[in-house]
């Protein structure tokens, strides 16, 4: 026996045909969700007979089928097409079929409504514009009602049409009806979902599926063959801001191609385009394609694209493309709104992987706003998020994303989550700043195995920060060399960390804006601070402009740090340029530059203060060394153990 | 973009994917109508190039027309053709009916050639639109080690983010066509002026709608001899795509039977 639901695309219910495959005609995308046994196989069987949509034969055959069971007519047979489906009388996984109404081509996707098999659920409603909540009129809104309801809310789907079934178990009371259609209204509305229709049906005998019956005649609203047809195709996104998520880049040829999908806006060869996070610039040189390329026509959302730029940058696979001015915010923290679909619960601590379109970043758990069981819609403790229930989260990723919040943009706004590689949850981004909250994973700093007096006797020191600040070329990395070679050379342990070096680096995924330059600082501290704990002397020479962040630094090193304030004046600074920072900032190329305007805070506690246009270089570094023996860095013996040498 | 510029676009987003996420894929190609359309938006996907083998796992008993395509094509396109046979019937579960026993052919030597080649994806093109146990595919679908399909274990599948990990040792089957309906297939061949196998096209009032083996394969009544007519068949036929494959109808669970041991 065979169990084809239709491949024939079909005349319409009034007889008109239209081009094949329905190329004109809009196409909606709807998903049939609901408490298990409440009808969602059996509307879509007696959906797919009224629009004359079954392949020939299909009815004898289900007709075959039920009778071999001993069971009544099953049109719920037709879509549960898994023998352990028609064995236990419900729906395992999500399947599509397709139909037309007057105006529209439907696909179908009929979801199960069983509790373990939710993620069968989100796998179908995520992919839809349009939802059908079914609910039994005589069981009423259940938990698993409200939970779908609830779901279709977070994966956005904004059109929702209640039908209440089984009105011939009610003998079609209008009251009942009322009764279902007042409290199901009242729970989507506290979402923000109005529904589009609420319509009273009996899906077995085909009251209110596409035609309005006797039995319901008190009732005034569409059918449900009506509603379908005035459901809408999912919003163009091309109005949106340029998001190209890189998804590879081939090289077959002599062509350098980053190809994607276009996930919202448009583009087109000659534009400038920001590649996020790292915020470098380019042209599209061409579009290219295959058979005809290049393509000079603009391209839009939806398009899997391929683009060659005007120069040789470093892109890689989870990039995201965007026209400067409205590139998306990068970030490191995420707040978002997510359904769980895993076995184990998701805690505070837990190390996942997110993946926001192709770019995946590991992740940690920081905090749990908030834990519901979408059934209930009781807030739960905020500990963890169980299985099938939705929470909000803060997370931070171990790489920075570029991401927007899913208000602004839908497409690229959402995440999943992956453990063990496979997909364990999924949600929408709320905000990309999450709170500077510490991430409260259990850590256990691993001490050393040596003891600071033991390598102060070997270095004959003690651990310090030296931190130089002061204007860009006031001297600052010149006098961190020389006193880096002095202390070598008297037996110490000197390791230089300079600004700029760093930024290559450690701090690469950092930009200039004054939130990053603050990070840049502590980070330094960060680093400078574990080298001055293991006993070495770790100097830095960094502009650190802001008389906070610096404060910051000193937090974290604590009595370890010493400042340095490189006081060269500023115009000796400009004079001097060695990197040509001055004269490309006076001509407006440089923004964000530390120098030219005045940005600069100076130290108003530094531990010394030193004019490189008054003193050579060897004389600065003598008056360094002054002041860390002074203030009990250095050891004198070490001076009079070189001596001795 | 029309309804084929975007089934086009989210296949090749799928390809993409398919060939950035697994280490060592390959395309199934049975020469048939879908699978042709597929190595062509491979073509789209790769700018010309299909950058991994084609693989056709050869039951000896295709169609005469079938080996000429593609030995024809398989040049023409550069396609790395990789053919691998089949065991013998005797190799096979003798409880499943005759023409799924026959069919089952074709899982053993896919298990074949899995082993020989160590694949960890095989792109495959089956669709939705097509038999009932296929709409509940997912576009990446884990396979078992024994190749097998668990049905009730499938991993959640949405927005476009997909599980690309297989366990040690098991594949994935990856479905870029999974979305397109038998007459979207005839209408892109015509709008791409894809080739195709003459045995589609109606001569003396027959023609396949789908190829299979010769043996399990039978044409059905038809006057479509171009693809314009056969898109007006469709329009209005109500007898099912794989009426004239054999092995779908012998029991009403045979089909089913074979996929989840790992069959197409």
């Amino acid at each position: 026996m065979n169990m084809i639901v239709t491949s024939a695309t079909r005349a319409t219910l009034n007889g008109t045909t239209s081009m094949p495959n329905g190329t004109t005609r809009p196409q909606v995308r709807i998903v049939i969700v609901g408490h298990v046994d409440h009808g969602k196989s059996t509307l879509v069987g007696r959906l797919l007979h009224e629009t004359g949509s079954l392949p020939e034969g299909k009815l004898e055959m289900l007709k075959a089928v039920s009778a071999r069971r001993g069971m009544p007519f099953e049109w719920s047979f037709l879509l549960d097409a898994l023998q352990t489906e028609r064995d236990q009388g419900i729906t395992i996984d999500t399947t599509q079929i397709r139909f037309r109404t007057n105006s529209r081509d439907i696909v179908l996707i009929d979801a199960p409504g069983h509790a373990e098999f939710l993620r069968n659920m989100i796998t179908g409603a995520s992919q839809a514009d349009g939802a059908v909540l079914i609910i039994d009129a005589l069981e009423g809104v259940r938990d698993q009602t409200r939970r779908h309801g609830y779901l279709l809310h977070l994966l956005g789907v904004k059109q929702v049409a209640i039908v209440v079934n089984k009105m011939d178990r009610v003998d079609f009371s209008a009251d009942r009806f009322k009764e279902i259609s007042d409290e199901i209204s009242a729970h989507l509305k506290s979402l923000g979902v109005t529904p589009t229709a609420v319509i009273p049906i009996s899906a077995r005998d085909g009251d209110g599926v596409a035609e309005r019956t006797d039995r319901i005649g008190w009732y005034k609203g569409p059918t449900v063959v009506e509603a379908l047809d005035r459901l809408e195709p999912a919003r163009p996104l091309e109005a949106l801001a340029l998001r190209l998520p890189v998804q590879a880049i081939y090289k077959f040829d002599d062509r350098r191609i980053v190809a994607g999908r276009i996930e919202s806006g448009s583009l087109k060869a000659g534009e400038e385009i920001v590649i996020m996070p790292a915020g470098k610039i380019a042209k599209i040189k061409t579009v290219e394609s295959w058979p005809v390329t290049p393509v000079a026509s603009r391209q839009g959302a939806g398009r899997s694209v391929g683009i060659t730029l005007d120069r040789e940058l470093f892109v890689e696979r989870g990039d995201i493309i965007a026209h400067a001015g409205t590139a998306p915010r990068e970030t490191r923290r995420l707040r978002a709104r997510i359904f769980w679909l895993h076995d184990k619960p998701l805690a505070k601590g837990d190390q996942l992987l997110v993946r926001c379109g192709p770019k995946e970043s590991r992740a940690t758990v920081v905090a749990i706003e908030k834990a519901v069981d979408p059934g209930e819609l009781e807030s739960s403790e905020n500990k963890a998020i169980g299985r099938n229930h939705v929470g909000e989260i803060d997370v931070s990723l171990s790489n920075p994303i570029a991401t927007d919040p899913y208000t602004e943009n839908p497409r690229t706004g959402r995440l999943v989550i992956e453990i063990s590689g496979r997909i364990a949850g999924g949600g929408l981004v709320l905000s990309v700043d999450a709170g500077q909250r510490a991430v409260p994973v259990d850590i256990v700093p691993v001490e050393s195995a040596l003891r600071p007096d033991e390598r102060s006797a070997r270095y004959q020191h003690n651990g310090a920060v030296v931190w130089l600040t002061g204007l860009p070329a006031s001297g600052k990395s010149t006098l961190a060399k020389a006193l880096e070679r002095r202390l070598f050379t008297i037996g110490g342990s000197p390791i230089l960390l300079d600004g700029d070096t760093l930024r290559a680096g450690l701090n690469s995924d950092l930009g200039f804006s004054a939130a990053d330059r603050s990070e840049n600082i502590r980070r330094l501290a960060e680093v400078a601070t574990h080298l001055a704990r293991n006993g070495h002397i770790a100097i830095v020479a960094a502009v650190s402009p802001a008389r906070e962040d610096r404060a910051t630094a000193r937090r974290i090193a604590d009595t370890t740090f010493r400042e340095i304030y490189v006081a060269t004046p500023a115009e000796v600074c400009e004079s001097r340029d060695p990197k040509g920072h001055y004269a490309k900032a006076r001509s407006g190329a440089l923004q964000s530059f530390t120098g030219i305007g005045n940005d600069y805070q100076p130290p108003q506690g530094a531990e010394l203060t030193i004019d490189t246009s008054t003193r050579s270089v060897a004389d600065a570094t003598d008056a360094i060394e002054q002041m860390l023996k002074a203030s009990g860095v250095l050891f004198d013996e070490a001076v009079d153990l070189a001596a001795n040498i | 973009m029309d309804h084929l510029d975007q089934l086009e676009a989210q296949s090749i987003y799928i390809f993409r994917e398919a060939f950035a996420r697994l280490k060592k894929i390959a395309l199934l190609w049975s020469l048939g109508k879908d699978s042709n359309v597929m190595i062509w938006l491979a073509r789209k996907a790769f700018f010309g190039r299909m950058p991994f083998p084609a693989l056709h796992v050869d039951t000896g008993k295709k169609f005469p027309e079938m080996y000429r395509f593609r030995d024809h094509y398989g040049k023409e396109w550069e396609l790395d053709l990789r053919v691998e046979p089949c065991p013998p019937i005797d190799a096979v579960d003798p409880t499943l009916p005759p023409a799924a026993r026959s069919a089952a052919r074709k899982t053993e030597g896919l298990k074949m050639a899995l082993a020989k080649f160590g694949f960890d994806g095989l792109i495959a093109g089956i669709r939705r639109d097509e038999e009932a146990t296929r709409a509940k595919e997912r576009v990446f679908s884990p396979r078992g080690l024994e190749g097998n399909w668990d049905v009730r274990d499938q991993p959640p599948e949405f927005w476009d983010h997909f599980n690309a990990s297989p366990p040690q040792g098991a594949h994935l089957r990856i479905h870029p066509i999974l979305h397109w309906t038998e007459a979207d297939i005839w209408a892109y061949t015509k709008r791409e002026n894809i080739p195709i196998i003459p045995l589609y096209l109606s001569q003396n009032g027959k023609r396949y709608r789908s190829l299979g083996d010769q043996d399990i394969t039978n044409p059905v009544n038809s006057t479509a001899s171009t693809i314009d007519e056969i898109l007006i068949e469709l329009e209005r036929t109500k007898v099912p795509e794989r009426a004239g494959r054999a092995l779908d109808h012998e029991t009403e669970d045979a089909f089913e039977r074979l996929r989840v041991a790992g069959y197409l």
